[in-house]
């Protein structure tokens, strides 16, 4: 009887085979390889060396990565937590105060940002903040001074960049979250005297708070993974003033080879990935009985 | 609700919609330019020279055959394996159901490109490295956990009644998946599959990293050519190109959300 019971879940076989080979076991394999000197080319890539904590010793007194480190951390909270969620959730709300024609037009606007292949929506910001680009030739419209931006204010850009693309999933989500607050509750605050700021303080946000700790989770995984944006619009550069810990990870270990202390500090985001996994996972549960 | 308050709100949507599309419309406008530059300007020629001059079998037609090819086997393999894991786990019940479904959802927060060096050298170990059909395995995986969510939702919405009369006819449970559950369920399993094509037409570092023949390369990775490989960059036939590229996964977007509502690809995710 017990075994018609597992024999039940053969089928799930595949799908675990699958995420344990490709996941899991690069997963553990990064771990492993941070302790060791493993390389693309020479000596170390046949017999790579157990050098223990060599990588992350290294990683701490090295200049580029409590730097990466600290902007990884600006850019996504200044892209993920207050540009694409702070706007998206505007967007929604302005949504259910504006006539349908502006909020579709504006809504397709803000979702073909989204929908494009990563590397168009990259090329496009790249050309859009180039010297030469929209950008300036704008602000030269207004009378304002031109910048170079991506040379400038590099991390400023990738910002800006990375707000555009994502705000879509935001406005997405807090679009369904804003159409299951039930219209009458809102009526009523209405009709007590609440004023707008006070009926979205202490009516809206709180009503809709799950949503938003889910979609901050999910901005905020997301965001910590962006490399096709960064690397197309600036390489990371110029001198490692936009290289956040994805692009010193690609760096160190394809551009310089170095496998060993490339995948130490894919293992911090790998980590950094976890914790956060954690607590959405944990958020989702308690939302369910 | 006073018109002043919604003419306010039209006006703050309409500036924020503009700021949108502005990126946007250098590479529509250049796309037509065959003098184009990163200004964005209405061409003073516009002509179609520079769909033109990318229209060759070796800068679009095989690098879009190698984006279609890996899509679709992606999405193929992803689409078994979630119809397959999701089954017992919507059908039975049993203690492994809970742990699966969140250690499968925890999958889903991993930074995949955190996991590139590692999956580097786990296919330099195994010699797959170049090799398009490890690449499909791999990038199936990585889209796996939120198609197994999507496709249980899907499944639990069919009626478990309908598979018990199968059942006393006789019917195993594979065959009533198929003849049953998967036929009423259709409309999911095309939401899934468009789902996870979408997601693998438009990676680029995955691919970039795992294929590096130029045979193989899909249209992420081939798109670098124009941009400045052999020195100038060809603006304006990288924009024709970046819209011939986007168009069908644009197209496939409008298709499922006409259909599911816009929403669609969160089901997996936010809703649960």
């Amino acid at each position: 009887m017990t075994i018609r019971r597992y024999l039940r879940l053969l089928p799930v076989v595949p799908s675990v085979l699958l995420l344990l080979f490709f996941l899991l076991a690069p997963v553990a394999w990064s771990f492993y390889a941070s302790f060791t000197d493993a390389a693309l080319s020479g000596r170390a890539a046949r017999d790579p060396h157990w050098v223990g904590l060599d990588n992350y010793v290294r990683m701490f007194s090295d200049d580029a990565f409590p730097l990466a480190a600290w902007l990884t951390v600006v850019f996504v909270a200044a892209s993920a937590v207050l540009g694409q969620n702070v706007l998206g959730l505007l967007i929604a709300l302005l949504m259910t105060h504006s006539r349908k024609a502006v909020s579709s037009w504006v809504g397709t606007a803000v979702v073909a940002a989204w929908v494009l292949p990563e590397i168009v929506a990259a090329f496009a910001a790249y050309a859009y903040f180039n010297r030469d680009g929209t950008l300036n030739q704008m602000l030269a419209f207004f009378g304002g001074q031109g910048l170079d931006w991506l040379y400038t204010f590099p991390l400023v850009a990738i910002i800006l960049a990375n707000t555009w693309r994502g705000t879509a999933f935001s406005m997405l989500v807090y679009r369904a979250a804003l159409a299951d607050v039930p219209h009458d509750i809102s009526e009523a605050a209405l009709m007590d005297g609440a004023h707008g700021w006070q009926r979205l303080a202490f009516i809206t946000l709180p009503m809709i708070r799950s949503s938003i700790a889910t979609n901050l989770m999910l901005i905020t995984l997301q965001t910590l993974a962006v490399f096709t944006l960064i690397w197309v619009m600036t390489a990371g550069g110029p001198a490692n003033a936009s290289t956040t810990l994805p692009v010193l990870a690609y760096q160190e270990a394809f551009k310089f080879g170095d496998i060993g202390y490339g995948t130490a500090v894919a293992s911090v985001l790998i980590l950094l990935g976890v914790v956060f996994g954690a607590v959405y996972v944990r958020l989702l549960r308690d939302q369910r009985p | 609700m006073t018109s002043r308050l919604r003419l306010a709100a039209d006006i703050a949507l309409a500036v924020i919609g503009f700021c949108f599309v502005a990126p946007l419309l250098w590479l529509l406008l250049a796309a037509v330019d065959p003098q184009a530059g990163y200004q964005t300007a209405l061409p003073s020629a516009p002509s179609m020279e520079n769909f033109g001059a990318v229209f060759t079998p070796e800068l679009l037609f095989q690098p879009l055959a190698n984006s279609f090819l890996l899509s679709a086997g992606t999405a193929a393999v992803n689409l078994v394996a979630a119809v397959l894991a999701a089954y017992p786990l919507s059908r039975y019940q049993s203690r492994f159901n809970k742990p699966f479904m969140y250690s499968v959802l925890f999958g889903t927060s991993l930074p995949v490109t955190a996991i590139m060096v590692p999956v580097y050298g786990l296919f330099v170990q195994l010699q797959l490295l170049d090799s398009m059909v490890a690449t499909i395995f791999f990038m199936a995986t990585t889209t796996l956990p939120m198609a197994i969510w999507m496709m249980k939702n899907f499944m639990d919405s069919v009626p478990l009644e309908l598979e018990e009369a199968a059942w006393m006819d006789g019917a195993s449970s594979m065959a009533a998946l198929r003849a049953v559950v998967l036929p009423l369920m259709r409309h999911g399993l095309g939401v899934v599959f468009i789902f996870v094509f979408i997601q693998a037409w438009g990676n680029f570092f995955v691919p970039f990293i795992l294929l590096l023949s130029t045979a193989k390369q899909p249209a992420a990775v081939s798109i670098f050519s124009f941009f400045g490989q052999h020195g100038a960059i060809a603006y304006g036939q990288l924009a024709a190109f970046s819209i011939l590229y986007s168009v069908p996964v644009l197209l496939l977007y409008v298709l499922v959300s006409r259909s599911v509502g816009s929403s669609f690809a969160l089901s997996g995710s936010v809703k649960g």
